[in-house]
């Protein structure tokens, strides 16, 4: 099952590489990783996506909290957060297509940065869904190049996620 | 008041009590060498920095406290690695400080340069690089603190040498506070509750003790609830002594050289009440056919552990001694008149056996040695058969006298742990039961132990094999001994261990093995001992690899 876990961790040097050594060591496997600062600039935050049961979910959050410069884990429940991911797409274009290429974007939403007489480059956030959708609606046309940012996920609860330490742990 | 990095390290070691490290010099610790020649804390000069890591480990599990260990940059710190991965995997309280080069210079590939803290981040609770003076005390502090509490393990400080010679005032930090790390030491109190009654309600309960159990000190709490309710006790390799083994109660060690009265047991229990263990491969054997009917508490300060391999049913998490304190109060005493009384039999059908012929067999040494220290030594091992045979023949009769490599299983940590521990315990009579593989894997550390005046008795059980891969491969290898030959080469103990000014005795025959015992007692020096045992025995009983720990082998014993 795929699952977004969000990780705030102490904004500092090395603890990027204890969280992805951490996946190496122990065979999980990260489907999409983004880090960056939080509203408290001593704190990072990481979206990963992780596959897994629900065994080797607990698995990882657990030696995720063990590491000392973790502060806290969620486990984001369906429904209950918003992800977006932005993806940079370039499309190949024949001066025969130009015209069906452009067409498509537009009515999918996305932003066309750059057009070119060979390719278009094009950028749109969207969620998981959302960005499957625009690749396949391209991938007839030839795509040259694809960037993602990685998604970022955001529960919808009134209380925002803080890093105020990790909770006792008692089962 | 103002002092350089260097005088620093010392105040803030002497501040979290420490007296004694362990470690070896070299260009990029000169200016903390520089402070230890006239400081008030003494440097154990090992021969090997790999020494000095297991020689400090060997310190914590024989005295409790951390232990201290110290190395230059590059090579001196990554032959701390093996060290530092053993006491990673027995959850060992340990400080390794290593210097690094000039801070400028970090990751520009200079001379004696390795990333010392990358190499490590796998095998340490946590590390920390000094980057700047004025966090060097709050390190310091940190780094005792995560190594001594929650579960135990080794912490990594690596101190680069421009930054050992900068100044600042010391001041060292009264509190702590890390909001990362905060290990739970109560256990729920509902739990407690609920196992309590699972304890209560249970007809053939199982104790499952590991070196968890050690570390927090609960040994007089797992002997209440076992002698008080008539629980069996089993303990792993690490928890040997947690449990009196002249108790009625005592069933050794289970698992893949366990008993197989303790492996029967396990496996017919009805509840597995497991206290800091962690269910480890060599103690489940296959997984699925582990204690099919059996309910499982499991106590542990690691969250982690818990339902990592086996399914557990009331998880505790918290410090051993204080769930146990609590939980013994709550308890009902099941009845388990039936089931003791079917663990007696298996006892009686299936004890520890060996052949006991005029030849100089390995179990018998120990035997020997047990009655010649009343069980009162601290046994260091090394790791192979003689360990196993240590396990099975040696009884174990108080915490924090078995001291052996078990997660990681690293040969050649035996003799140096061994040091430590008679640093850290001066007045007990420490053995080193080694092969005659290991001991030459840290047979350096002969010249620590002389200069030290270290009465550690080395009891190399020699057969001129890697013992335990020879019996792997004459039972699941056609009997093609595949390199574990160390017959050639083997070198002449005596000899070598008198060129160090240690004493040296050779046992060829029975009748001496007891009088060589006795003698080495005597000796107020490093001793070995080359016994010359039956060169093909086994460790029976044996659980292949992957079988059910009840499919045991038992080589014709039984």
């Amino acid at each position: 099952m795929k699952h977004t876990i969000s990780v705030l961790v102490e904004n500092k040097f090395g603890v990027l590489a204890r969280i992805s050594g951490l996946f190496s060591a122990r065979g999980f496997n990260i489907s999409s990783l983004a880090v960056g600062e939080t509203e408290d600039p001593s704190v990072s935050r990481m979206t990963i996506g992780v596959e897994g049961d629900d065994k080797t979910l607990e698995q990882i959050k657990k030696q995720l909290n063990k590491l000392i410069d973790v502060i806290k884990v969620v486990d984001f429940k369906e429904g209950e957060f918003i992800d977006r991911e932005l993806v940079l797409v370039k499309v190949a274009v024949t001066a025969k297509n130009r015209k069906e290429v452009l067409e498509s974007i537009e009515s999918f939403g996305a932003r066309i940065e750059n057009a070119g007489s060979k390719s278009i480059s094009i950028e749109a956030t969207g969620d998981q869904t959302r960005i499957k959708a625009l690749l396949e609606l391209l991938r007839p046309f030839g795509i040259l190049e694809v960037v993602r940012t990685g998604r970022v996920a955001m529960s919808t609860e009134d209380k925002g996620l803080k890093a105020e330490g990790k909770p006792e742990v008692n089962e | 008041m103002k002092m350089t990095g260097a005088q620093i390290l010392i105040e803030s070691l002497r501040k979290e009590g420490v007296e004694i490290i362990f470690g070896y010099p070299g260009g990029q610790v000169l200016p903390i060498f520089d402070k230890l020649y006239d400081a008030p804390i003494k440097l154990i000069l090992t021969r090997h920095e790999q020494a000095a890591a297991h020689a400090a480990d060997g310190y914590a599990r024989a005295t409790g406290k951390v232990g201290v260990c110290l190395a230059t940059s590059g090579p001196g710190a990554t032959n701390l690695v093996t060290g530092i991965a053993t006491a990673y995997m027995d959850s060992v309280p340990m400080v390794a400080i290593t210097g690094q080069v000039k801070s400028f210079l970090i990751g520009n590939d200079a001379f004696q340069e390795a990333d010392i803290t990358g190499i490590t981040r796998p095998i340490t609770k946590h590390n920390y690089l000094v980057e700047d003076i004025k966090d060097l005390t709050r390190i310091i502090k940190e780094a005792f603190h995560i190594a001594s509490t929650g579960r135990p393990g080794p912490v990594l400080i690596d101190f680069p040498s421009d930054i050992q010679m900068k100044e600042a005032e010391f001041v060292y930090p009264e509190k702590i506070d890390i909001r990362g790390y905060k290990p739970t030491y109560e256990g729920h109190p509902g739990q407690i509750k609920r196992a309590a009654k699972v304890i209560s309600e249970s007809r053939r309960p199982i104790l499952y003790v590991g070196g968890g159990a050690i570390s927090s000190e609960a040994s007089e709490e797992v002997y209440e609830l076992a002698v008080k309710n008539d629980i069996p006790v089993t303990t792993t390799l690490l928890g040997l002594g947690v449990f009196p083994q002249d108790n009625k109660l005592s069933l050794g060690m289970l698992g893949m050289h366990g008993t197989a009265y303790a492996n029967h047991s396990i496996m017919g229990s009805d509840l597995i009440i497991a206290v800091g263990a962690r269910f480890d491969d060599r103690v489940t054997g296959k997984l699925d056919e582990f204690a099919p009917q059996a309910k499982v508490i499991h106590i542990d300060i690691d969250p982690a552990s818990v339902s990592k391999s086996v399914a557990v049913d009331v998880p505790i998490v918290g410090d051993a001694k204080a769930i146990l304190k609590k939980l013994n109060k709550l308890i009902k005493k099941p009845d388990t008149k039936e089931w003791i009384k079917k663990v007696e039999d298996w006892k009686d059908k299936h004890p520890l056996k060996f052949k006991d012929d005029d030849k100089v067999r390995p179990q018998y040494i120990l035997q020997e040695i047990y009655k010649a220290t009343k069980g009162d030594a601290i046994i260091c091992t090394e790791v192979g058969q003689h360990q196993m045979w240590a396990a099975q023949f040696y009884k174990f009769m108080k915490p924090r006298t078995m001291i052996s490599s078990g997660g990681l299983g690293t040969m050649g940590y035996g003799f140096p742990a061994a040091i430590g521990a008679q640093i850290g315990k001066p007045k007990a009579t420490v053995f080193d039961i080694a092969g005659d593989g290991s001991i030459q894997m840290n047979i350096q550390e002969l010249a620590t132990a002389v200069i030290n005046k270290l009465p550690v008795k080395v009891a190399i059980f020699n057969n001129c094999y890697l013992g335990m891969v020879r019996q792997w491969q004459e039972l699941f290898y056609k009997k093609r001994y595949s390199y574990t030959c160390l017959g050639a080469g083997c070198p002449d103990f005596i000899k070598l261990a008198e060129s160090y000014g240690a004493i040296g005795i050779r046992v060829t025959k029975k009748s001496e093995v007891r009088p060589a015992i006795d003698r080495a007692l005597e000796i107020n020096n490093t001793v070995f001992i080359d016994f010359h045992i039956e060169k093909e025995e086994n460790v029976f009983p044996m659980v292949p690899a992957g079988e059910a720990i009840n499919k045991m082998l038992d080589g014709g014993l039984a």
